[in-house]
């Protein structure tokens, strides 16, 4: 028997509030993610995209249908089981960075190590190879506050890298940015997608979405249309 | 998982010093308050016991007062030997008498006291010899003209000599000879100086200054081994019977026992101590609601923070720790420094006020536990709150 997918979402339902303000934001998603894939989740706002990571993120739970990860389903694990899950599986980008302020990158970096028990030289070794990673160990030392946008999300991106997770889900993660820094995000996303690790990201841009392999449109509470990306599609025409 | 707690609440600390310091002030305050309060309470018992003991301890002051029929039956030198043969448990007894006299020596006046006294009596009552001699059996009991004069006297009279040992000077109208200086017994209150003093044989007082065998009052002196309620039964009835007080008549004479004095001076400092000691605690209780109150604003200031530690994997209970461990931090580190301004405000003050500083190690580790277990409590329910965050909401929190 083959691997089981690293994501299978099965008729996943999400609803928001209870009797007559109740609002369903999901109404059935379907969506099977295999290992190495990268991800591209695009549709209108309020179309259920963020809801949808925030599942697979394990940060929420479903109303219905049925979420397996790895094979495991998540709906009976515990708070706990679901946290532990998150830090030795799951990194995250998030859409407005997340950072600790008053905090320098390295420490940023660092933080989900402190859960895993590292000691602190660990840590920081760590820490500096996933900042070099993204191309910031020179401003290991340096807070937020003196970080470009771009660098940031760089930060947060070495964040969610440092615990080598199998999956990074990344929430809008050039929303806030200008498309020269934004293509150098995707370059990124795209290398680490090239070394194993499987992608799954929010956005709203198209030439974003050209980066992944497959894009995800979402709309009204489900996925309308699974296709490959434009930039898979040539380059197999190119092969074929 | 402790360790980590640890490191992350100095960190946390340390990135905040000016807000830690403002949430640990009233745990400050607290515990200074109550050291201070505590300690100088201890310094103003042993000064009192000091001042109780100066009195000599295990021992009875007997002395007439007012009786029945409106007057004053004084002692005599033979119930003072009645005392010291048929009371068991009296080491010694002595009868004292003095009178106020004008010391005049080289020319200058300076109003005084002429004690008369026996060796038995500074032996009651704990009077050192500090230049000089004590008197000797002979001059005791020929009632010789010499005196040992006070500190008070020394300084006031014979400030321009080197030596008063040897001067004679004039008491009213007897002159005597200098042969020794006491050494100052400490103020027992009331308003005189014990130190303005001068001692002559007992004998030699009752015949030239007060003109009788009387004694003023008795100092006895008893073992410790005995009891002391027993031993005041049993003078209380020699005496009546030496007094020929009848059945129904009340006692002309009164016994001041100093060990009774103590115990109840002591208990009444005691009580205050406790009492202002309980007030400085009510500060420590209200630092705890403030500790709780920073800490609450803080969960929710930091509500993205704790976000942030929950989505990237942190379990509720490491949250939970990281905040209750940051509380007692808090509150351990406002406890030291209480303690170190207790002991400033406690030296100070008990220097300020002329009291002992009397170290009460058991009030300085209390103090430092209660601020602990503050910490633990107050900290306890915005720690709660932290880790009950739901991460998604956390992450949006602006
Ligand atoms: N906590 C919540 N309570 C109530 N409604 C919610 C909640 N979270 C999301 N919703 C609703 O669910 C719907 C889907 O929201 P979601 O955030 O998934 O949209 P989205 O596709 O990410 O949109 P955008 O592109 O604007 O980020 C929206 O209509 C939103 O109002
Ligand atoms: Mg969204």
């Amino acid at each position: 028997m083959s691997e089981p997918p690293i994501i299978e979402l099965r008729g996943i339902t999400k609803t928001f509030g209870e009797g007559a303000a109740a609002f369903q934001a999901l109404k059935g998603v379907d969506l099977v993610v295999e290992r190495g894939d990268f991800l591209a989740v695009m549709g209108p706002s309020g179309s259920g995209k963020s809801t949808t990571m925030n599942i697979l993120g394990c940060l929420d739970q479903p109303s219905g249908g049925v979420f397996k990860f790895l094979g495991h389903e998540v709906q009976s694990l515990s708070k706990d089981q679901r946290s532990l899950l998150r830090r030795r599986y799951l990194g995250f980008v998030f859409q407005g960075f997340n950072l600790l302020a008053r905090t320098t990158a390295a420490e940023n970096v660092e933080l989900p190590l402190i859960y895993r028990g590292a000691t602190r030289t660990e840590r920081r070794d760590a820490a500096l190879r996933a900042l070099d990673r993204v191309g910031l160990l020179p401003w290991a030392d340096h807070t937020p506050a003196e970080l470009s946008g771009g660098q940031q999300q760089r930060v947060a991106i070495a964040r969610a890298l440092v615990t080598d997770p199998e999956v990074l889900l990344a929430d809008e993660p050039t929303g806030n940015l200008d498309s020269e820094r934004s293509v150098e995000i995707m370059k990124f996303m795209a290398e680490l997608n090239d070394q194993g690790i499987t992608v799954l990201m929010v956005t709203h841009e198209p030439e974003m979405a050209d980066y992944a392999k497959t894009v995800v449109h979402f709309k009204d509470g489900l996925v309308e249309r699974s296709e490959q990306s434009e930039r898979l599609a040539l380059k197999q025409g190119a092969q074929g | 998982m402790l360790g980590t707690s640890l490191m992350l609440a100095f960190r946390e600390i340390r990135r905040h010093l000016m807000r830690s310091f403002l949430t640990t002030l009233g745990i400050i305050i607290g515990v200074s308050a109550v050291i201070t309060m505590v300690t100088l309470g201890r310094g103003v018992t042993a000064d009192i016991e000091e001042q109780i003991s100066s009195l000599g301890s295990n021992m009875f002051f007997v002395f007439p007062i007012t009786g029945e029929r409106g007057q004053i039956r004084p002692f005599d030198e033979r119930d003072v030997d009645a005392v010291r043969e048929q009371i068991a448990g009296v080491k010694s007894v002595a009868g004292q008498i003095d009178q106020s006299v004008t010391a005049i020596y080289n020319g200058q006046d300076w109003d005084t006291k002429v004690e008369g006294v026996s060796r038995a009596f500074m032996d009651a009552r704990g009077i050192e010899i500090d230049q000089g001699r004590l008197f000797t059996d002979e001059e005791e009991s020929a009632g010789a003209n010499v005196c040992i004069v006070g500190p008070t006297v020394v300084e006031e009279m014979f400030g321009a000599v080197a030596s008063p040992l040897g001067e004679r000077m004039r008491l009213d109208n007897v002159s005597c000879q200098v042969i020794g200086v006491f050494a100052s017994r400490g103020n027992v209150g009331g308003g005189g100086d014990d130190d303005n003093s001068v001692f002559m044989p007992l004998t030699n007082v009752q015949r030239r200054f007060a003109g009788s065998n009387n004694i003023g009052y008795m100092a006895v002196s008893y073992d410790s081994g005995y009891d002391n309620t027993a031993m005041i039964d049993a003078l209380v009835s020699l005496l009546r019977e030496r007094r020929v007080l009848l059945e129904g008549q009340a006692n002309d004479f009164d016994i001041v026992d100093t060990a009774e004095i103590n115990e109840t001076v002591s208990s009444t400092v005691g009580t205050m101590t406790v009492m202002v000691a309980a007030i400085a605690a009510i500060s420590l209780v209200v630092g705890g609601v403030g500790i709780m109150n920073i800490m609450l604003v803080s969960v929710t200031e930091r509500t993205r923070e704790i976000g942030i530690r929950l989505a990237i994997g942190a379990l509720a209970r490491e949250v939970r720790l990281q905040f209750l461990t940051e509380a007692v931090v808090l509150c351990c580190f406002g406890g030291l420094v209480g303690i170190v301004l207790g002991f400033v405000f406690s030296v100070s003050l008990s220097a300020a006020l002329g009291f002992p500083f009397v170290f009460d190690p058991f009030i300085n580790v209390l103090s430092f536990v209660i601020s602990a277990l503050i910490g633990v409590m107050f900290g306890y329910f915005p720690a709660r709150r932290a880790s009950q965050l739901d991460p998604i909401e956390a992450l949006r929190h602006e």
